[in-house]
């Protein structure tokens, strides 16, 4: 029964993403609306990384200070742990856990309102392709804006990494430099980009879908929000193995 | 002109709606009367397309609408405005944003002319100052208000109306009554109006049908209901004391 429901599910899905994935009718609104969803979803979340990133940059070094450092390791361990850690899953998977939780919730919520007071039905009664209105701005803009978010978090994490050496002085910044730059492989930063993108796909298309899809009225919404959050935090995580075993061969 | 024949729907095994018959002219303001759950919104809803029904044709001035193409339907689309039981304006533009949207997505006017034909609209609608507002500035009445203008922006040929009066006032329902009694009027629309409301019902009542149960029980104008010897409707409408009064003063 799970399974046929899930099957169900994902065809509904699928379903969405074909009505979504069609010409714009005006690409004048398209990008209206598109640097509207730019600001909202990317802009707005640029604090939140920044912050998230600094401190989490901070606890990887001084959790690699304690732990992993001995007398018999080079001291730049830490400064390349460190670099390895923010560069290959933090400010790609983590990072994207967290704006799933802040764009995907706030995404839902939206069109779940839309579709509880009518506006769809408004929309759909005008001769829009609501989906493809409401939907293609939202995974446009977050797709675009993701990159930028993830150079963002690679460079506050290493901001906070410095921070923690400087304040507390658990390490000279001549280490953490070595260490940061010791064996440093491009490939890291565009296989971060990657899977960002692709997540940015996951989190506005699983949550607009959830919020497409209500019936009800308000609680009815916030139960889908949170339902997006739960899905898109799951189908982030299982992703992230694929494309990890993809990219890193 | 909307033609109804034979329309049945219904969800998961309950059947809302049974074997409807009716015959909408324009220039008329047709009233869909009945108890809450009844299925009017159902069958308007079934007119405009937002639901398919599971039997019977439904044709608009001989174009039959269940038969059309996906894109024929959308373009068709254009033609109807329709006003939502909680007015549904888009709460992320302001008024006249919301009145210049379908004519942004629709119209080959350029962005003078389409201010202008928004503005006449609001106009149109008492809402000349209320432009800037965002729909949640906006009384209930207004919000109705700037719905309508949003609903006849197109020049729409057929205007559809939920329960255009819930939550409204009486003196405020008999505002909006009469703007789209004269809409309708002015521009030969086909109207359609679900409604509870007796007041519009004896206002602007040109055709009315009565529905209980899903299945079409009386159709008549409004002269006519005040006289008429159906069990049920004479139970829906002289429910309420003051209409029963009325009735009595009449037949005195
Ligand atoms: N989307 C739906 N799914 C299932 N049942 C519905 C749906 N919409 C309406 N109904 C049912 O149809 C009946 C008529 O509803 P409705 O047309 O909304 O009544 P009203 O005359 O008050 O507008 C109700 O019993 C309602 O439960
Ligand atoms: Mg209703």
């Amino acid at each position: 029964m799970f399974l046929v429901n899930s099957i169900k599910t994902f065809g509904n899905y699928l379903i969405l993403m074909g009505r979504v994935m069609s010409r714009p009718q005006r690409w004048r609104i398209f990008f209206r609306q598109m640097m509207r969803e730019i600001y909202q979803l990317g802009v707005d979340s640029i604090p939140i990384v920044l912050l998230i990133s600094f401190f989490i940059g901070a606890v990887i070094c001084i959790q690699m200070k304690l732990n992993v450092e001995s007398p018999w390791m080079p001291k730049m361990v830490v400064g390349y742990a460190t670099r390895e850690i923010l560069l290959l899953e933090f400010s790609s998977s983590i990072m994207c856990l967290i704006l799933a939780g802040k764009v995907g919730s706030n995404i839902t919520s939206e069109i779940g309102a839309m579709r509880v007071t009518q506006q769809i039905d408004a929309l759909e009664i005008m001769g829009v392709n609501s989906a493809n209105f409401l939907i293609m701005p939202k995974i446009a803009a977050l797709m675009a804006m993701i990159p930028i978010l993830v150079i963002f978090s690679i460079a506050a994490g290493i901001a906070g990494a410095f921070a923690i050496g400087k304040f507390t002085g658990i390490m000279t910044p001549q280490d953490l430099i070595v260490g940061l730059q010791y064996e440093f492989n491009q490939w890291y930063i565009w296989c971060s980009v990657i899977k960002a993108i692709f997540f940015a796909f996951v989190i506005t298309s699983v949550a607009s879908f959830y919020g497409y899809n209500v019936k009800g009225g308000s609680i009815e919404v916030g139960k889908a929000s949170t339902d997006a959050v739960v899905s898109c935090s799951a189908l982030i995580l299982f992703s992230d193995m694929i494309l990890t075993q993809l990219l890193m061969q | 002109m909307i033609e109804v024949r034979s329309i049945y729907k219904s969800f998961e095994g309950q059947e809302v709606l049974k074997d409807i018959n009716a015959l909408f002219e324009n220039g008329k303001t047709n009233l869909i009367i009945g108890k809450s759950g009844a299925g009017k919104t159902v069958l308007l809803k079934c007119i405009v397309g937002l639901f398919t029904p599971d039997r019977g044709t439904i044709t608009y001035d001989g174009r039959d609408m269940l038969s059309l193409g996906k894109k024929e339907r959308l373009l068709m689309r254009q033609e109807i405005g329709m006003l939502f039981q909680n007015a549904a304006l888009f709460d992320s533009m302001s008024v006249l944003e919301n009145v210049m949207f379908p004519l942004d997505m629709f119209s080959t006017m350029t962005y003078n002319e389409r201010l202008q034909r928004a503005r006449a609209c609001l106009d149109r609608v008492n809402l000349s100052g209320a432009h800037n507002k965002s729909p949640e500035e906006l009384s209930g009445g207004m919000q109705k208000r700037a719905a309508i203008a949003r609903a006849i922006a197109m020049n729409p040929k057929y205007l559809f109306c939920d329960e255009p009066n819930s939550g409204l006032d009486p003196q405020t329902s008999l505002v909006i009554d009469e703007l789209i009694h004269d809409i309708t009027c002015e521009f030969g629309i086909t109207t359609i109006v679900n409604t509870h409301d007796m007041n519009s019902v004896m206002n602007i009542g040109d055709n009315i049908l009565f529905l209980a149960d899903g299945k079409l029980c009386w159709e008549g104008n409004k002269k006519d209901i005040l006289n008429t010897d159906n069990k049920t409707l004479n139970d829906f409408l002289f429910s309420s004391e003051i209409l029963r009064h009325v009735r009595d003063m009449e037949k005195k």
